[in-house]
Parts: C-alpha cells; sequence; structure tokens
C-alpha cells in the first residue's frame, strides 16, 4: 500500500490555521485543537510493502503540535516497509511533533526517514521512539536516518540500525537497553508576541534555578498556555540540581544521568537521547533530558 | 596501499592519539567493558557506527583535497562532521585530535591543501584532517578511510589493555578479527566518496548526491559515555 | 571546539618565544611543589604559564591553582592515559599545544614550565618540547638513586635532590648522593633543597632565572 498524508499551516489573521488536512489510510489525521493534529491510525502497520508518507509544511509564525493516539506497530509483510516523515518548519514557527513510539514487531523489515527542513528562527521539538519489539519479542529489523538541516547547514545527521544482535547489543552502542528515543529542541531565536504576564498558579513544578532566571521562565511559562509560540513549550523547564551525585554537567554544557544525556549540539539546538530497558523507562528519561534541555535553552535566551 | 599509510595509521605518529580510549575508559569504570568477550563487542559496536562516519568524512577530505579548489568548501565538510557528532565531548575529542594530526601533517607533508585546510577549519575533525593529510601523503582515499576505521578501533583497544590489564596478544587478535570489517568499511566510505559530491559540484546548486547522504550512524551508548566522561573527576584519558 | 584549546590558528613558530622549562621526576619528589614555588618566586619578575601532566585528572593542576600563586587561566591541565613518559617524550602533541595555547592567549611569555606526571628514572622530555629540563628527586627514595643514574638524573640540565630535611630520618648521606652525582653527571649542575624549609626554592629559582634571561626571545616590556 502505498499512502501520502499532508499536514499545513497558514497564518490568517495573526492565528494560526491548519489549512491543509489530508488523510491517506492507514495515516488517517485528525484536528483535535486550534493548533493540534493527532494521527489515529485507521488500519494496521505499516505492513511489510507499504509506503507511507507525511508531509509537515508549517508556514513561517504558525504553530503546530503533531500527536498520535496509539503506538504505531510495525508487522511484517511483503517486503521492506517504509515511513518517510519530511517536515519544514518556517521563520518563526513552531512545531512539536511527540507521536507514540515506534514498536518493531518480530519479523519485521522497515525504514523510517525523517527529513526536517527548519528556517532559521524555527523553533522544533522533535521527539522519536523505537521499541525494540513488542513485549518478551525479537525486534524485526529496521534502519532509521535522522536528517535535520538548519537555515540550510547541517544541523544533525544520524541513523540507527536495530535487529543486527551481534551489534545492537555492543556497549558502545545501545547495550542492553530494549529500546532508543531521541528529541530534537531548537531554541527560540524570535521575540513572542508579548503576553499575558506569567500564571502564578498554573501548577507548573519550576525548580529554584529556573526562578532565578526570572525573564526565562515567565516567558516559557507563559507561552504554555498562550500566543501562537506554544506548540513546543508544552514540556516544562528543568534545571539540574548541582549536588546531585547521578547527574553530571560537562564543561561543554552536556548533562548525563543514568540512560539519558543531554547533548547541545554544534548547531543551534540541543539533542536528547536516551536509552531504556522498556517504553516507560524510556519516556520518562526523555522527559526529564526534556525539560533540562528547554531550561538550558530558556537560560540561554535570557539577554542577562 | 600507500606506505604513508603506515605512518598514519601507527600509533607512534605524534599526534596525541595515546591519550584518547574512545569511551573505553569510561566503559571500563561502568563494568560495560570488563572482559575480552565485552571489549569485542565494544570495538565492534564502535567499528561500525563512528568508525564508519569516520571513514567516510576522511574518504571524502581525501577526495575534496584533490579538487582543484576545495578551500571554501572545508567549512562545510566539517559541518557535516559536527551534524554527526551530537555529543559535545566527542567532537572536542575529534577536534582537538584533528588539531594535532593536522599539525604533524603540516610538517611531514607540506601541502596547499593542508595550509588551506588549516586556514579554514583550523580546529578540523579528526576525520577530515586525516583524509586531507593521506591526500597530502599521496593516499587514496580508500587508504583514508582504512587509516580513520583502523583509528576509531585500536587507541580503545590500548586503552583496555593498560586499564584492564588484558593480555595484549588476545586484544591484538580481537583487532585481527575486524580485518574483514575493517576492509568492508573502508571500501563501502570509498564507494561513498566517489558517488557522493560536494554540493553544488555538478553546477546544480544541490548536487543530487552529495555529503548530506554520506553515512551518520549513531551510537547511543558511546555518547553517553563519552559525556559521562567529561564529567569525570578522575581520568586516565582525554576521552 | 576544543574546551580548553580551541584559538590555536598557527604553526610552531620557534623564534622569539618562551624558555620551556620540563620538571620530571619519579612519583612524589615534590615536582608540584617545586613548580609552585618557582611561580611564586619568579611570577614578579618572568611572565609564567604552566602546564601540568597529571596522571589521574587535573589534581595537579588544580593544586596549583588552589596554591594562588599564578592566575588559573594560566595554568593547563593535559591527560597523558596512563603514560606519563610518552606525553613528554614519545607524543608531544599535547604538550605542545597547550604550550603554544598559552603562548597565544597570554604571551608574550618569558617562561613556560611544563610538569611531567610521575614517573620512573628512564622518563625525560623531548627536546621538541623542552629547552631546558629539570629532574627532582627526594632523598627518601635512598641515597643510591643518583648512582643508578638513569637518562633523568645523568641528562638533565638541573638535578634536584629535596626534602633534604628528610635526610637524617632516612638515613641518607647527602655526601654520597652529591659525589655519586657528580660521578654520572659531569659539570651538570645539582641542588639541594627543602621546599617544605623553604617555599621559595630560591637557589633553583635563581638557577631558572639565569635560564630565563639568557634565553633570546621578545623582553619584558620596560614597566
Amino acid at each position: 500500500m502505498a499512502a501520502r498524508a499532508a499536514v499545513g499551516t497558514s497564518l490568517a489573521g495573526g492565528r494560526t490555521v491548519v489549512s491543509r488536512l489530508s488523510s491517506a489510510p492507514p495515516l488517517t489525521l485528525r484536528q483535535t485543537g486550534p493548533r493540534t493534529v493527532h494521527l489515529v491510525s485507521t488500519a494496521a502497520g505499516p505492513l511489510g510493502g507499504d509506503r507511507l508518507e507525511l508531509d509537515l509544511d508549517i508556514a513561517p509564525g504558525t504553530s503546530l503540535e503533531v500527536g498520535s493516539v496509539a503506538s504505531t506497530l510495525v508487522l511484517p509483510g511483503d517486503g521492506e516497509s517504509v515511513m518517510v516523515i519530511t517536515a519544514r518548519v518556517g521563520a518563526g514557527a513552531s512545531l512539536r511533533f511527540a507521536p507514540q513510539p515506534t514498536v518493531l514487531a518480530a519479523g519485521c523489515f522497515h525504514r523510517l526517514v525523517v527529513r526536517l527542513t527548519l528556517a532559521a528562527g524555527a523553533h522544533v521539538f522533535w521527539r522519536e521512539e523505537i521499541v525494540f519489539g513488542r513485549y518478551g519479542e525479537a525486534p524485526g529489523r529496521c534502519h532509521a536516518r535522522f536528517d535535520a538541516t538548519y537555515d540550510g547547514r547541517p544541523l544533525l545527521r544520524q541513523e540507527y540500525t536495530v535487529g543486527d544482535p551481534a551489534l545492537g547489543a555492543s556497549p558502545a552502542v545501545y547495550g542492553d537497553a530494549r529500546c532508543i528515543g531521541t528529541t530534537l529542541v531548537t531554541p527560540e531565536t524570535t521575540t513572542p508576541t508579548p503576553a499575558a504576564p506569567a500564571p502564578a498558579a498554573q501548577g507548573l513544578a519550576v525548580s529554584r534555578a529556573v526562578v532565578a532566571r526570572g525573564a526565562a521562565v515567565s516567558r516559557s511559562a507563559s507561552e504554555a498556555v498562550a500566543g501562537d509560540g506554544a506548540a513546543v513549550s508544552r514540556t516544562v523547564p528543568r534545571t539540574v540540581a548541582a549536588d546531585d551525585p547521578a547527574v553530571s554537567r560537562t564543561a561543554a554544557g552536556a548533562v548525563v544521568a543514568d540512560g539519558v544525556a543531554v547533548l547541545p549540539l554544534a548547531g543551534p539546538g540541543v539533542l536528547v537521547s536516551a536509552l531504556g530497558a522498556d517504553a516507560v523507562e524510556l519516556r520518562r528519561r526523555l522527559e526529564w533530558g526534556e525539560g533540562v534541555a528547554l531550561g538550558d535553552l530558556a537560560g540561554a535566551a535570557c539577554p542577562s | 596501499m600507500n606506505p604513508a599509510l603506515l605512518l598514519l595509521t601507527d600509533s607512534r605518529l605524534p599526534a596525541g592519539g595515546h591519550a584518547h580510549s574512545g569511551g573505553t575508559e569510561q566503559a571500563i569504570a561502568t563494568g560495560a567493558v570488563h572482559d575480552l568477550a565485552s571489549l569485542a563487542a565494544f570495538l565492534r559496536g564502535r567499528l561500525h557506527t563512528s568508525g564508519h562516519v569516520a571513514a567516510a568524512l576522511a574518504a571524502a577530505a581525501c577526495t575534496l583535497s584533490a579538487t582543484r579548489s576545495p578551500d571554501t568548501l572545508w567549512d562545510l565538510l566539517d559541518a557535516e562532521a559536527d551534524a554527526r557528532t551530537a555529543s559535545p565531548a566527542q567532537r572536542d575529542a575529534s577536534r582537538t585530535q584533528g588539531r594535532l594530526l593536522l599539525r604533524v601533517a603540516r610538517r611531514l607533508w607540506p601541502s596547499p591543501a593542508l595550509d588551506g585546510l588549516a586556514q579554514a577549519v583550523p580546529n578540523p575533525h579528526h576525520p577530515i584532517a586525516l583524509g586531507a593529510a593521506a591526500h597530502a601523503a599521496g593516499a587514496s582515499p580508500e587508504d583514508a578511510a582504512l587509516a580513520a576505521a583502523y583509528h576509531a578501533i585500536t587507541g580503545s583497544a590500548t586503552a583496555a589493555v593498560r586499564l584492564l590489564g588484558l593480555d595484549p596478544v588476545a586484544v591484538h587478535g580481537l583487532l585481527a578479527d575486524l580485518a574483514p570489517d575493517l576492509a568492508a568499511t573502508a571500501s563501502m566510505a570509498d564507494m561513498g566518496a566517489h558517488s557522493t559530491e560536494p554540493p553544488g559540484a555538478s553546477g546544480t546548486p544541490l548536487a543530487d548526491r552529495s555529503w548530506a547522504e554520506l553515512p551518520a550512524r549513531s551510537a547511543p551508548a558511546l555518547d553517553l559515555l563519552a559525556e559521562r566522561h567529561a564529567g569525570a573527576k578522575v581520568r586516565l584519558f582525554v576521552s | 571546539m576544543g574546551a580548553n584549546h580551541d584559538d590555536h590558528h598557527h604553526a610552531p613558530d620557534h623564534h622569539g618565544r618562551a624558555l620551556r622549562l620540563g620538571v620530571g621526576g619519579p612519583v612524589g619528589s615534590g615536582k608540584t611543589a617545586l613548580v609552585a614555588a618557582l611561580c611564586r618566586t619568579l611570577g614578579g619578575s618572568l611572565r609564567l604559564g604552566v602546564v601540568t601532566n597529571d596522571i589521574y585528572t587535573t589534581e595537579d593542576a588544580d593544586f596549583l591553582r588552589r596554591a594562588g600563586v599564578l592566575d588559573q587561566e594560566r595554568i593547563l591541565a593535559v591527560e597523558t592515559g596512563c603514560c606519563p613518559h610518552t606525553a613528554i617524550r614519545d607524543d608531544i602533541a599535547a604538550n605542545l599545544d597547550a604550550v603554544e595555547t598559552l603562548e597565544d592567549r597570554f604571551g608574550p611569555l618569558d617562561l613556560v614550565i611544563v610538569e611531567s606526571g610521575g614517573d620512573n628514572l628512564t622518563a625525560t622530555f623531548s627536546r621538541g618540547l623542552a629547552d631546558r629540563q629539570i629532574f627532582v628527586l627526594d632523598v627518601s627514595g635512598g641515597d643510591k638513586v643518583p648512582r643508578k643514574g638513569g637518562p633523568g638524573v645523568t641528562s638533565a640540565d638541573l638535578l634536584v635532590i629535596n626534602k633534604t630535611d628528610l635526610a637524617p630520618l632516612v638515613d641518607a648521606d647527602l655526601g654520597v648522593m652529591a659525589r655519586d652525582a657528580a660521578a654520572v653527571r659531569g659539570d651538570r649542575p645539582v641542588l639541594f633543597t627543602s621546599i617544605r624549609q623553604d617555599p621559595s626554592a630560591a637557589a633553583v629559582a635563581a638557577w631558572v632565572s639565569e635560564q630565563a634571561h639568557s634565553w633570546p626571545h621578545e623582553p619584558v616590556p620596560a614597566a
């Protein structure tokens, strides 16, 4: 089966409008909020032989959040299954892409391709999680390639191969982990429209050190509830306690804890990279790292 | 094979490589590498991920050195190496080794290409310095790739001998076992270098097959180890 | 970019640069204390930089920084991957890089001291790294060490025998040490010190100062 779905945004009267929403089963898209779209699966798969494409086009100055209602279970079939996700994020646009994990069922033969083209000032939060087989199951094979460019320059290029036991179990590669996840976060570089003052009682668990940063906090907290630049800031920024022995921060600004590293890239952005024994552990580690990344980026964006 | 390759891959080349373990010291500290078998798996994983990428970049750098005016493109190739190295600690280790190698190479094999690289990128990623040095020494892109792949595992193997007290002959046996993988890695990197071109080389803004498509195999565990190492209070090796 | 030395842009230039002084010797002989003393005594008259080669992490560099004998930025640490002698003799690349980084950042300098990681009696500095070298022994290793020789003892430009205050406690005969050292060293100088008793290491500092002042390089600008 070949299917191509697409989402596009445009700016109308200063607000984001989802101006294109094109489903193609099994890639079915539902708009679930003013700036939110979810993938709902309307068929099993992808199955071997499928070629699925998802295009995301986020116009300059607009904001979109893409999620999925369930994990993607990749199943065997007739040959290779391919999933290609292409996203273009314009200047000052904001995209949060955080679907449920991709689970590689036994016997699958999958290729995942992500191409992310970010304009200068594009604000992105892009999470990928890959689970090596269902519970107690050896995974099929998967090759994932992730390419992100920022303002025409290479920002991040990564490839993951799953299902080669001689390699995957290497202590240099995945060790004994059963799932891998990454989140790419690029900093917000445009000045957002002045939003309401930071809501004091939003229940945001902001740590002491972030509070000390003042301006940065009030901005990201306010964006979480208002403004078109909101999509990425759904994750609560956090900082690392300096005295936590399980966490170390390097001189170059990387933060590492058990199974998760927050890696400032050479270009504008931070990669959170995590390994986990299961999807729950992986998500917990990723979310922790995402919080650190957003906290660091907010701090870096603070003029002081 | 060009004899200069022997010099480039010799651990006695005075280019600072002896102080880098490529994550091995930290892998030993965490217990992930503790004997010959776990070291073998570590080396294999390292070769097929970061070693594979390094080989491809070295071949591309060697190929670029041979072009008429490489100087404006060093920066872009170096950015491609950056994009494939998410870990700041690994970027730092790579650039430190690249800078030291470039300095040695400019004294051993003075050449306009090496001068151009030093001018454009004073602290190049190691595979890029290695590819340029290989060209200056008269070696081919495949030689450069082989040197890069070999470099990706020898430092780690030596570090394990020093830190775990393993039988050095047994550890060299592991390296010998990887010889076919080294050859395959170099050959693949060489094919990649020939089939990819610098952006714009074909007169179009972006050639269909550009450096963007060079391998980018990631090793999350190596990233974690590198950052743990960089944050460690006690360490013997730079990386 | 290198976290420590990211601003080195040119090939080594051997004209007009600072004197490079290697300080080597076995573990615990007092190399770091001597370097601290030299910085303390010479810091007012010479423009200094220091490179340390710790065996473990940056302990020696941290000691020097805490001692407050020199601006922290003028002390760089180099890791040596279990092989301190390799870093000063066979593969001097990282040390040269650190020395040149100091000269780039703070130059012109008059003297850059490279302190080796503690090693054995065979460890000496490459002439490609150090213009002069001091080998530091201490009396507690026994008064027969100079007789045993080794490249450090025989070929160093200055042999320093430290911790003379301990000589009676360890039954070491300083006369024997002086005689044996002279026998293997010919005219090259030997100085006996106790940095504990003389924190300025006056005699060693005077020797170093003389070396630095007779080294052709860009002079200290008139105050």
